[in-house]
């Protein structure tokens, strides 16, 4: 009977390893071996077509004493804690109202997810277009209120405030999932926080916020983590800018938006020290690895305190 | 008696207010888009800029065809996203099927390491995959871009995983009693069950493979072989005065992404409630 069963788990095991096969073998070509030999590159030193030779810490200390890295650093923190409370305000602001039920909701939600869809070149090249100073439609219509708006793109003090504002218009993602958390909200607290004359800003802080909390703080996370690796819309604006006064196809004005993720991208792609971009890469992974292992941790640990879910 | 009827009228029309101004302000990129299309250059370049064209012009159309090889482009994109979105639909629901409806010890452990893989940037992984691709001889081809979509995307896989932990176990030990291995199974019971969950993953695969740039940057150097993306991105980094002409050109590459949202947004809506997770 013992071994029967044995040997049917033993066919289980061989079926479920067959099916999931082409994953595992994506999984060790596509993600272990470049991760491995990275790993092993970053102690090394060579371009596109010369073999790696070994340099030992010679990458890391180049990268320490880089004054770009540090520059590209700061760029990449400022979007991570700037943009992404925003777009997270802006995010929770929009699914309040798309879960309300009111006539024409379904074609609210469309505008505000349709932009998360939209290929990320496209979308650029129009707010390339609209950050235009003189003929764009943001300093326009800034214009028009009697704003004089600023360069933009253009201007190092106001290239960050740019991403930020371009990124806002790209929280549909976050926007439906804050939706699905506030729909899971039971009915019956907002009833009765209402017959005991709480306000509906009072609900808002009291109920709907702690309620979803969990979410709130899981989107956060990977919104930082994101913005650890956000680099391809900077890339299309400053290869676009280069030409432009005061661009520079490095980091755009002053290398203002000069990320930490396009530093690396320049380095192994445009100035070719591959080794020193594998380096890079890596601390980079660490940051990403840990902030993932806080992220499972938090969420688990609000979802706790929130009583389970 | 009246005042809260005033004041829930009040509350009503800043509402009302409130969502008109932000459907304005999210439409609008589009709108710029659309609009600047039909304008002639030198309109999208006078003083004071007026929001609709003093004269609707098709000829952008046209002239940003021929100022790039556009329909090359297009016909590249078009192959790639084909063989991407089979690919994706070929591997996924298997890969699924193993993680949901087969009873083993690796299921777990490969649901966390799917799960892992999402969070590896993407800066980690392209140097030594460009420099293996390129001692193969394959980069300029579109190997790199669509190999890997037979293997299985992470987020796909999530997806149809959830999909089929819905299917009732019952369905499938019934069939194993009447002596159907895991191959008859998946085959005659749970992938014609899974449809919809596979239109929802053909719909991200095609916008994804669509929408991609980083991997046709990084493998691809040969104009002839651009995608739309990279074709679009290295226009305007040449003529980018030219705005007249690149946003019709972007208005022609946007249009079957926004038709197929407009088609399938059920589905899109549905991928991201279940999974909590972005592509």
């Amino acid at each position: 009977m013992r071994r029967r069963k044995t040997r049917r788990e033993q066919k289980e095991f061989l079926y479920g390893l067959l099916f999931a096969m082409p994953w595992i073998i994506g999984f060790l070509a596509f993600s272990v071996y470049p991760l491995c030999s990275s790993l092993y590159y970053s102690f090394t030193k060579f371009n596109a077509v010369t073999t790696p030779q070994w340099v030992g810490l010679d990458n890391f200390r180049d990268i320490f004493s880089d004054p770009l890295i540090w520059k590209s650093l700061r760029n990449t923190l400022f979007m991570a804690f700037v943009s992404t409370p925003v777009n997270l305000m802006v995010a929770l602001l929009l699914a309040c109202i798309v879960v309300k039920s009111f006539r024409g909701r379904g074609l609210v939600r469309t505008a505000f997810f349709l932009p998360s869809v939209i290929p990320m070149v496209a979308a650029t090249m129009v707010w390339i277009w609209m950050f235009d100073p003189t003929y764009g439609y943001i300093n326009n219509v800034l214009g028009f209120f009697g704003i004089s708006g600023p360069s933009w793109l253009l201007d190092s003090r106001y290239t960050k405030w740019a991403l930020v504002l371009m990124g806002t218009w790209n929280t549909g993602t976050t926007m439906l999932v804050c939706m699905a958390a506030l729909q899971s909200v039971p009915l019956s607290y907002y009833e009765s926080a209402e017959i005991d004359g709480a306000g509906a800003v009072k609900r808002f802080f009291y109920i709907t916020l702690p309620c979803v909390a969990h979410v709130i703080v899981y989107q956060a996370i990977l919104s930082i983590i994101n913005a650890f690796q956000y680099f391809q819309q900077v890339y299309i604006i400053v290869t676009a800018n280069a030409g432009v006064r005061g661009g520079s196809a490095a980091g755009g004005p002053e290398n203002s938006i000069l990320m930490y993720p396009l530093y690396i991208f320049h380095n192994a792609f445009t100035y070719l020290k591959m080794g020193k971009a594998s380096a890079m890469a890596w601390l980079l992974f660490i940051v990403v690895a840990v902030l993932t292992v806080i992220m499972t941790k938090v969420t688990k640990k609000v979802t706790e305190d929130a009583g389970g879910e | 008696m009246k005042r809260p009827v005033m004041m829930k009228k009040v509350k009503k029309a800043a509402f009302f207010i409130l969502v008109v101004l932000l459907v304005i302000v999210y439409v609008s990129p589009f709108m710029v888009m659309l609009l600047t299309a039909f304008k002639t250059n030198s309109d999208a370049f006078t003083i004071p800029v007026k929001l609709l064209p003093r004269r609707w012009v098709t000829e952008n159309f046209p002239a940003a065809f021929a100022a790039i090889p556009y329909f090359r482009y297009m016909g590249n994109t078009i192959f790639i996203t084909a063989l991407s979105v089979c690919g994706q639909l070929l591997v996924t629901p298997i890969v699924a099927y193993s993680l949901a409806k087969i009873q083993w010890k690796g299921a777990d452990i490969i649901s966390g390491l799917i799960m892992a893989t999402m969070m590896i940037p993407i800066t980690v992984t392209m140097v030594p995959l460009y420099k293996i691709y390129s001692q193969l001889g394959l980069t300029n081809t579109y190997v790199p871009l669509i190999l890997p979509t037979f293997f299985g995307k992470a987020f796909y896989i999530v997806i149809a995983r959830q999909f089929f932990k819905g299917v009732p176990d019952s369905l499938i030990e019934a069939a194993k009693i009447d002596g159907a291995n895991h191959f008859t199974c998946y085959g005659r019971i749970a992938l014609p069950l899974c449809k919809p969950v596979l239109t929802t993953i053909g719909i991200y695969a095609f916008l994804d493979a669509w929408s991609d740039y980083l991997y046709p940057m990084i493998f691809i150097t040969k104009p002839d072989k651009y995608t739309l993306s990279l074709g679009l991105q290295q226009y305007m980094s040449e003529f980018s005065v030219d705005w007249a002409r690149l946003m019709a050109a972007a208005l022609v590459f946007v249009l079957p992404v926004i038709v197929c949202f407009a088609v399938f947004q059920k589905n899109f809506v549905e991928g991201i409630a279940t999974s909590g997770l972005k592509a």
